[in-house]
């Protein structure tokens, strides 16, 4: 075991962690942190993301060990403080229906937001490639979030 | 799933240290960059390693510059990285364009291009685009410093000439000294995320060489100097390149299985073999036309 230290959605945390436990194994039952999902466990789905130091990350695929000195965001950090402008956006467009998806198409599209404020439509499906929704589709996300570049 | 083993982790900060590390564990150690390959072998237990070796720590791995003229491509630069780079957009047009293609975002962010070609499974996107630009890779061990040209790195589908005390520090790219442009073709199930069914890579000289790899069509990704020597005796012509297009049944074989057919591979290869030539055509005449399609990337391009 060794002892890691990193930012959890502004807080610090530190925890012991074995090398062969993957980081979304450690958030969802060692940390409590349950947004991100355990879909395909392989990288396809993107239920699993989360963003480290800014970037969009597939959990699943990453050992815990590695996080150490990182900065790790989830959907629980982004919704602190209730919805974020950018959820409330999802919400209006009923984007979701059971959600599975949701916190890897939120985390996503708040990455590709924080990169680039005006995307295109290309830019939003090039972004969300990934998240695999079997629910609504994919074209509500993509009008929540390009309805919500015109409100900004 | 959890992995269902234990193993050791260490993250050294120097290239000497992960290489002593190296020497000692020999090949019972794993070296660990992204992860992305490494961690689902991990949870399939194919090959249980001792010590998971983490070189993100080394930061001179993670460098993409131009060294007289020479591109360099250190082992930690993710396919994201790639996509942000100026010195690779101007430089390797055709790696960008590959490096675009890979899985998705999330996986881009983490996934490193020698790790591609490290873990070597038959589709990745990579190789192609290394191959028609001669790449060689840059290996360190306690023994000292090794090279290998792209066309022998490849031994067999997840298998490279690599050695067991050996870690991969870069990988360099020769600048053409002549006019160049290059052209990369992925067949997929469906945009945004897949892997290759098959590929092709094309890079065009201004004297009208031209270099040829196919991929994922074999065990191994492949040149074709029997096509390229068709052309460059032969010339551009309609005819040079329908007898080109022809000749590639007899320097490729690719299989049946769960993604396509050799059919379909076989026919598609021949019809991304001419899109590709005639992209890179058009790209060395008109070389603005290269950003069209990656033009959110184009906006977030840095300069080292």
């Amino acid at each position: 075991m060794k002892k890691n230290v990193f930012s959890l959605n502004d807080e610090i945390r530190s925890i012991y962690i074995n090398p062969n436990e993957t980081l979304l194994e450690v958030l969802r039952d060692k940390l409590g942190v349950k947004s991100p999902k355990c879909g395909c466990d392989s990288g396809d789905c993107g239920a699993c993301t989360v963003l480290i130091d800014g970037k969009s990350v597939r959990s699943c695929l990453i050992l815990a060990i590695e996080v150490d000195g990182s900065t790790i965001s989830t959907l629980e950090g982004i919704s602190k403080d209730g919805l974020s402008p950018l959820q409330k956006a999802f919400h209006e467009h009923n984007v979701f229906q059971c959600g599975y998806c949701a916190p890897g198409m939120i985390l996503s599209a708040t990455e590709l937001l924080k990169k680039n404020p005006h995307p295109s439509e290309h830019d939003i499906k090039e972004a969300i490639a990934g998240n695999l929704c079997r629910c609504t589709g994919y074209i509500p996300v993509i009008e929540a979030i390009l309805d919500f570049t015109k409100k900004d | 799933m959890a992995i269902p083993y234990e193993f050791g982790y260490q993250k050294p900060a120097t290239l000497q240290e992960a290489i002593a590390l190296l020497a000692e564990h020999d090949k019972n150690a794993r070296i660990l960059a992204g992860g992305t390959d490494l961690v689902n072998e991990l949870k399939q237990g194919f090959r249980v390693p001792e010590i998971l070796i983490d070189i993100k720590g080394i930061t001179e791995l993670k460098n993409i510059q131009l060294v007289d003229d020479q591109l360099e491509i250190g082992a930690l630069v993710t396919f994201s990285e790639i996509l942000h780079s100026k010195i690779l957009h101007d430089n390797a047009y055709i790696l960008f364009e590959a490096a675009g293609l890979v899985a998705s975002n999330g996986v881009r962010n983490r996934a490193t291009m020698v790790g591609n070609i490290c873990s070597a499974v038959a589709c990745m996107d990579s190789a192609s685009p290394l191959l028609v630009h001669d790449a060689v890779i840059h290996l360190i061990s306690s023994q000292g410093e090794r090279n290998v040209p792209i066309q022998k790195w490849f031994d067999d589908n997840r298998k490279t000439t690599i050695r067991p005390n050996e870690l991969v520090t870069h990988v360099s790219i020769p600048i053409p000294k002549v006019k160049y442009a290059g052209a990369y073709q992925k067949m997929m199930r469906y945009s945004g995320e897949d892997l290759s069914q098959a590929n092709v890579g094309v890079l065009l000289f201004a004297d009208n060489t031209v270099h040829v790899a196919f991929g994922s069509v074999g065990p191994i990704p492949k040149r074709s100097p029997k096509i390229e020597n068709l052309l460059k005796a032969k010339g551009l012509s309609a005819d040079t390149i329908e007898e080109a297009k022809q000749m590639i049944e007899k320097v490729i074989a690719p299989i049946t299985d769960v993604r396509a057919s050799k059919e379909y591979r076989l026919h598609m290869c021949k019809v991304m073999f001419v899109r590709a030539l005639n992209t890179a055509q058009a790209r060395i005449k008109k070389p603005k036309l290269i950003t069209k399609k990656l033009h959110y990337e184009k906006k977030c391009l840095q300069s080292e």
